[in-house]
């Protein structure tokens, strides 16, 4: 690891990639970009195959690959359910890297980040070498259990390797971590609209626009809001805030509900995807 | 951990150490031990064990934790967090609890402190310690069934902390084991550290020098932890954590994280796990709810490398056979998990030195388990019959 470029503000960012492309494109527009949250095998992995270059299709600008897990301490019911299921189908931490490479060779070059606990990553050695998820075809990580103060050496592996690494900002994110995160290029911010785990919220506090407003008063990276975001209206309002909505949970909601009633989860998950970006353009 | 418990972490650390210098707080926590617990806790001279181990020459000694109030050693490190908690102007503790000892314990201590309670607690053991669930609703605490993953402690600690990550500006977490993120495996092993330092002088006085060998059993290792700590400088001290085997290591089914897992990350510690080639968390297995956890704490980890202490494991069968032992030879009837602290006396005592004198850490009385028990022996017997 290198400890200087590690720790220096600024100069653990990777070289421009699809993330940035992807989000520089709908900004230029004056728009906001639409990040979906999938989790990779739910409810099973040829769902999860069709559904990346629908949900590009249907107006995602970025879609999170969520790779399952035993012990998912930071998501709420939904994605616990979701990671459950796939994981009793068999769902394979190798299954999920050629998931993105089998959307890379048939063309699709939408920007796609891989999510997932510390652990799996571990365990197959990618936190440690991140170029192998850049060779799947990944172009940014999202670790939700491991936060910015121990980051430090993966953040820098990522970068050398061409990836992003995906910061948190949480409300109770103190003054000097907005500053530092801030201080880093490219990729995007993934601030947590709520203390608490994801999952759907009819309502998004107020407080919200305040984190928006610290975070933005440091950084010129794209900042997206996350956890809770409950369907149209909700990214609606978001997208008037923030450079970003992420979707996740309330779009598994549907796709469980579609299963459930014999639909194609892809074409809901599709529609859904259709119905946020209409609401977020209309803003 | 996820980014937004790190400044409570933080927090949380920084009011540890003013506590822990602060004399008035050493002064009141040792005022609950003593007035609510019932600490000291004796040591127990146990020489009709001794004989039926094996070696009726041993100097074999129980360290009483049974005799604590709510029945075992988990409100030493309640009443510590607790109490801490409300130092912190916090107004509420959520925390775990497997076979319930803890959960009760959290609740006790709550309830005489003045707090709000949220125990979680997964499912399945909610089924089998049922009891224990009346008990830390009469102690005013809201249990709260855990359905989701494999229903049991581990995910008892997700829902926990989630509850947490949520609830964090009013809320502590009172983490039931020395395991989860910095400060917690430091905080809990200080807190039950008092087993240890008790121990020690009692043997002092008892005996005139240290015990030869220490012995505990390991889950997440609360109690192991607080019996060693004291004298892991004491290199003539040998100390032995012994984990569940369930019903072997080979069969798959069991506890064993220290015997059986490889290094990995849950619950904000690097440490040994149960867990596939894919870093996936397996389900632990045991007779006994509370060695059901699939990693350790990892300071444990860390005495297992270094070799300053051995662990060893002992199936669920020797485990119920030790129970049953112990009540009969001493008239104590022993907590499941403490059971496997004693089934290992059988293979240590028969290798040691006439006059060798050894300790074992009681952690808790098994009136938990009474029913669990007869369901199990009734279950060996109808085969047999």
């Amino acid at each position: 690891m290198n400890r200087l470029a590690a720790g220096a503000p600024g100069a653990a960012a990777a070289a421009a990639n699809r993330l940035d492309q992807a989000l520089a494109a709908r900004l230029g527009r004056g728009q906001a970009a639409l990040l979906i949250y999938i989790t990779a095998g739910f409810p099973d992995l040829d769902v999860t195959r069709r559904l990346i270059p629908e949900l590009f299709a249907a107006g995602a600008d970025v879609i999170e690959l969520g790779l399952p897990f035993s012990d998912p301490l930071a998501d709420g019911p939904t994605i616990q359910r979701a990671s459950h299921l796939a994981l009793q189908r068999g769902v394979r931490v190798a299954d999920v890297l050629d998931v993105a490479r089998d959307a890379r060779r048939r063309g699709v070059d939408g920007a796609l980040v891989l999510m997932s606990y510390a652990n799996p990553l571990l365990a197959r050695g990618l936190l440690q070498e991140p170029r192998r998820l850049a060779e799947a075809g990944f172009d940014g990580l999202i670790v939700p259990d491991v936060p910015s103060l121990e980051s430090a050496s993966w953040e820098a592996a990522c970068a050398s390797a061409g990836l992003h690494w995906i910061p948190f900002l949480t409300p109770t994110s103190p003054e000097e971590q907005v500053r530092r995160v801030g201080a880093v290029e490219g990729g995007f911010i993934y601030c947590v609209s709520v203390t608490g785990v994801t999952g759907a919220r009819s309502r998004l506090p107020e407080t919200v626009a305040d984190l928006l407003g610290r975070v933005r008063a440091h950084s010129r990276r794209p900042v997206a809001v996350g956890f809770g975001v409950s369907g149209p209206e909700a990214a609606r309002e978001l997208a008037r805030h923030a450079d970003g909505v992420i979707v996740g949970s309330a779009l598994l909601d549907r796709m469980e509900a579609a299963a459930g009633a014999g639909l194609d989860p892809v074409a809901a998950a599709a529609e859904f995807t259709a119905a946020v970006r209409k609401a977020m353009d209309d803003r | 951990m996820p980014e937004t418990l790190v400044p409570a972490l933080l927090e949380l650390e920084q009011a540890y150490e003013e506590a822990q210098a602060d004399p008035a707080f050493a002064r009141e926590l040792d005022g609950w031990l003593r007035e609510l617990c019932g600490r000291p806790t004796p040591l127990y001279r146990a020489d009709r064990l001794a004989e039926a181990c094996g070696n009726p020459r041993v100097r074999l000694y129980l360290k009483r934790e049974d005799l604590n109030h709510t029945g075992a050693h988990k409100i030493n490190n309640a009443l510590g967090q607790v109490l801490l908690a409300r130092r912190m102007g916090k107004g509420r503790v959520v925390a775990e609890t497997g076979a319930g000892q803890h959960g009760v314990a959290t609740a006790t201590a709550a309830a005489a402190l003045g707090l709000e309670c949220v125990v979680y607690m997964g499912a399945e053991d909610v089924r089998r310690q049922s009891l224990n669930v009346f008990r830390m609703e009469l102690l005013g605490a809201r249990v709260h069934s855990v359905d989701a993953g494999s229903r049991t402690l581990k995910d008892a600690i997700n829902e926990a902390l989630r509850d947490w990550v949520t609830n964090v500006a009013d809320t502590s977490y009172v983490i039931g084991s020395v395991v989860g993120p910095h400060p917690y495996p430091r905080m809990v092993r200080d807190f039950q550290s008092v087993i240890g330092r008790e121990t020690r002088a009692q043997v002092l006085e008892k005996e005139g020098r240290l015990p030869d060998v220490l012995v505990a059993c390991v889950g997440g290792g609360s109690n192991a932890m607080g019996l060693f700590h004291p004298f892991v400088d004491d290199p003539q001290v040998a100390m032995v954590g012994v984990e569940a085997g369930g019903t072997g290591l080979d069969t798959g089914h069991h506890a064993a994280s220290l015997a059986a897992g490889s290094p990995g990350v849950l619950h904000g510690s690097l440490t040994y796990l149960l867990q596939d080639d894919d870093g996936q968390v397996r389900v632990a297995h045991s007779v006994s709810a509370g060695l059901d956890y699939p990693g350790v704490g990892p300071e444990h980890a860390w005495l297992k490398e270094t070799g300053r202490a051995r662990y060893e494991t002992v199936t669920d069968a020797e485990a119920l056979e030790a129970f049953q032992l112990l009540a009969r030879c001493e008239g104590i009837i022993p907590a499941l998990e403490s059971a496997h602290a004693l089934a290992y006396l059988r293979r240590l005592l028969p290798e040691l030195e006439p006059g060798s004198i050894v300790v074992v850490c009681l952690s808790g009385r098994g009136d938990k388990d009474v029913a669990e028990v007869r369901r199990l022996l009734q279950e060996q017997e109808v085969p047999a019959s």
